[in-house]
């Protein structure tokens, strides 16, 4: 069963259409920001996938093991979830204000607030 | 020493400047920082573009960890030019900034304002600058994400959904983008654009690597506006703060062109892109309906900054064409309409800029006869709208020209008359704040508008001044613009 094999690969692609539907379906200026971190992460665990090498443990060099799996991918996604994480601040920050000032966080109530005014 | 370090001072002296902006508070200081920061960056930029004109490229190893592992800063002629225009647009925007913000921002706001600012301008070089896939990603990230704080900072409480809708889309561009650098690693296990571009060939047949150029073409066009994915783009433009809209609009976009170009010639080659793939093609549509679909659209817009939002949708239509043509003349034309758009829509937002400072709106119905009343910004406002239509002794013109002698060479009539049709819609759209700002009376009762403040007014200037001297003395534009166009072709496999 070649696809079950890859099964980390499926997790990735439901996480991310799962992520991507929530970003365009949802009205909810939160709802918005939960889905794109889900987006986010699905690629995360694309890139983690990517580093295992078949039979490759840790990469940490020790006596006994000759295969490693590569340890790159997992470090740049270090920096990607950094990034995730204040693209949601900055998105969270934005939907306080916007509540602020319009006070709601629907986007069809702040389009309508928008023609009316 | 300091030579020797130039490619890692660019991005290092506005991102060790930005920090400091927030510790310093003290408004008047922390512009004269900023302002300073700025015109060093022109400098080092500028040694850059000259060491590279005279002795090729060169390549830095970040750290010392040599290129293919370590993160490899790679300057050529194409983006020491990109290095050149990005800086030289902060250093003429910050003397502007000045006075500007006062009105635009609250005053407790403005040191974080510059902090802001210097870690976009921090970004927007990286991105240039950058000769590895994944570390772009990072500076494409803080350029984002700076420029989602500098757009939420407008008056208008619309600039907060304007952000918050550019946060949404440019995020979805840059996670695919990182999507795309990851299915190119997989398939060839490096990260450098110059050693993708080497081994990618053996691996270009793979469904992976189409995935990928997928997933980096989307990413990338929902980041430079390509007609369909520029939905961000006008509220954004219109709403940020004056200054704001004049630094993204004259840098921004240019950027994610230029990255655009960089993966298609350099990283995939035009074999594969504009033969194997009907690339071109889709670029050429895409470009001509942005070019008559924004222009039109343009045309029924009351708020000027709108309008001139649109207008951009469509010259980056005019960018696509030229490297849709995947030809020397077509790429030439493309690189030089990416300088020259970047003067003439920087100068006509900074127009806008003086009119917002004066009157507090740039609704058309608030402009009539405001050409009697600020005859020095609406003169400037003229000579940039000439620009756009494409009126000889402007740079437009000079763009346009080789656009549709690329065109010609290719014998694309349809894309000749496509940018034909396009000045004159350009035409229509520059002439309707035209006939308003000169040719309606000064309503009576208005309060008296004066000239905008001489600290804003000479940068307007300057910017449109260059949209003459290169619309005539064009041999420094065009001559680099040929050169990196020559260079990309030969370079791709």
């Amino acid at each position: 069963m070649w696809a079950f094999g890859l099964y980390n690969y499926w997790i990735v692609i439901v996480l991310m259409m799962a992520g991507f539907y929530m970003v365009i379906a949802h009205g909810n200026l939160v709802k918005k920001i939960i889905g794109l971190n889900v987006f986010q992460t699905s690629v995360f665990i694309l890139y983690i996938s990517m580093g295992k090498v078949g039979g490759g443990t840790a990469p940490i060099i020790s006596e006994g093991f000759t295969r490693y799996s590569n340890p790159l991918p997992h470090v740049l996604i270090l920096t990607a979830i950094v990034v995730g994480v204040a693209t949601a601040a900055l998105g969270l920050a934005l939907a306080v204000r916007i509540k602020e000032a319009y006070g709601t966080i629907e986007e069809d109530e702040i389009v309508k607030a928008d023609t009316l005014s | 020493m300091i030579l020797a370090n130039l490619p890692a001072l660019q991005v290092v002296i506005p991102l060790i400047a930005a920090p400091l902006c927030v510790l310093i508070r003290h408004r008047a200081i922390v512009w004269g920082f900023t302002l300073l920061v700025c015109w060093s960056t022109l400098v080092v930029a500028g040694l850059l573009l000259s060491q590279v004109l005279t002795t090729g490229p060169l390549s830095y190893a970040l750290g010392d960890w040599a290129a293919p592992w370590g993160i490899e800063y790679r300057v050529d002629v194409l983006n020491g030019f990109l290095l050149l225009i990005v800086s030289s647009i902060s250093a003429i925007v910050m003397p502007f900034a000045r006075e500007s913000v006062t009105k635009d921002i609250p005053e407790n706001q403005i040191p974080l304002f510059y902090a802001a600012f210097l870690l976009c301008l921090t970004g927007l070089l990286g991105i240039v600058i950058t000769g590895d896939a994944f570390n772009l990603f990072v500076f494409l990230e803080i350029s984002s994400l700076s420029s989602y704080v500098l757009i939420s900072l407008g008056k208008d409480r619309r600039a907060l959904t304007a952000a918050y809708q550019y946060l949404i889309m440019g995020s979805i561009g840059a996670t695919f983008f990182v999507i795309g650098v990851g299915l190119l690693y997989m398939m060839t296990g490096t990260l450098n654009m110059a050693d993708l571009g080497a081994r990618l060939p053996k691996v270009l047949h793979t469904r992976t690597v189409l995935a990928a150029f997928g997933f980096l073409t989307v990413g990338i066009g929902l980041k430079l506006a390509m007609f369909p994915l520029h939905l961000w783009l006008p509220n954004a433009y219109t709403y940020a703060p004056s200054v704001v809209t004049v630094f993204l609009a004259a840098t921004a976009t240019k950027v994610a062109v230029y990255v655009f170009v960089r993966f298609f010639f350099t990283i995939f080659g035009v074999p594969f892109v504009f033969e194997t793939l009907p690339v071109g093609t889709i670029l050429l549509t895409l470009g001509l309906a942005g070019v008559l679909g924004a222009s039109t659209v343009a045309i029924f817009q009351t708020n000027v900054k709108r309008l001139l939002a649109y207008s951009s949708v469509a010259q980056i239509g005019y960018m696509l064409l030229g490297i849709g043509m995947a030809s020397v003349t077509g790429l030439t034309a493309g690189i030089l309409h990416l300088f020259n758009h970047a003067i003439m829509k920087g100068g006509l937002f900074m127009v806008m800029g003086c009119v917002m400072y004066q009157i507090g709106s740039v609704n058309i119905q608030q402009l009539n006869g405001i050409g009697k009343r600020m005859p020095w910004t609406m003169a400037a406002f003229v000579v940039g709208g000439l620009g756009l239509i494409g009126v000889p002794l402007t740079v437009g013109f000079m763009s346009k020209w080789y656009l549709v002698l690329g065109a010609i060479e290719k014998g694309y009539w349809l894309v000749v008359a496509g940018i034909l049709l396009g000045s004159l819609l350009a035409l229509v759209y520059i002439w309707r704040v035209v006939e308003v700002a000169y040719f309606r009376p000064t309503p009576q009762e208005s309060p008296s508008v004066q000239e905008a403040p001489l600290s804003m007014l000479i940068p307007t200037w300057i910017l449109i001044g260059t949209t003459l001297y290169f619309g005539v003395e064009t041999s420094l534009t065009i001559g680099t613009a040929d050169q990196a166009a020559r260079f990309l072709m030969e370079r791709s496999p």
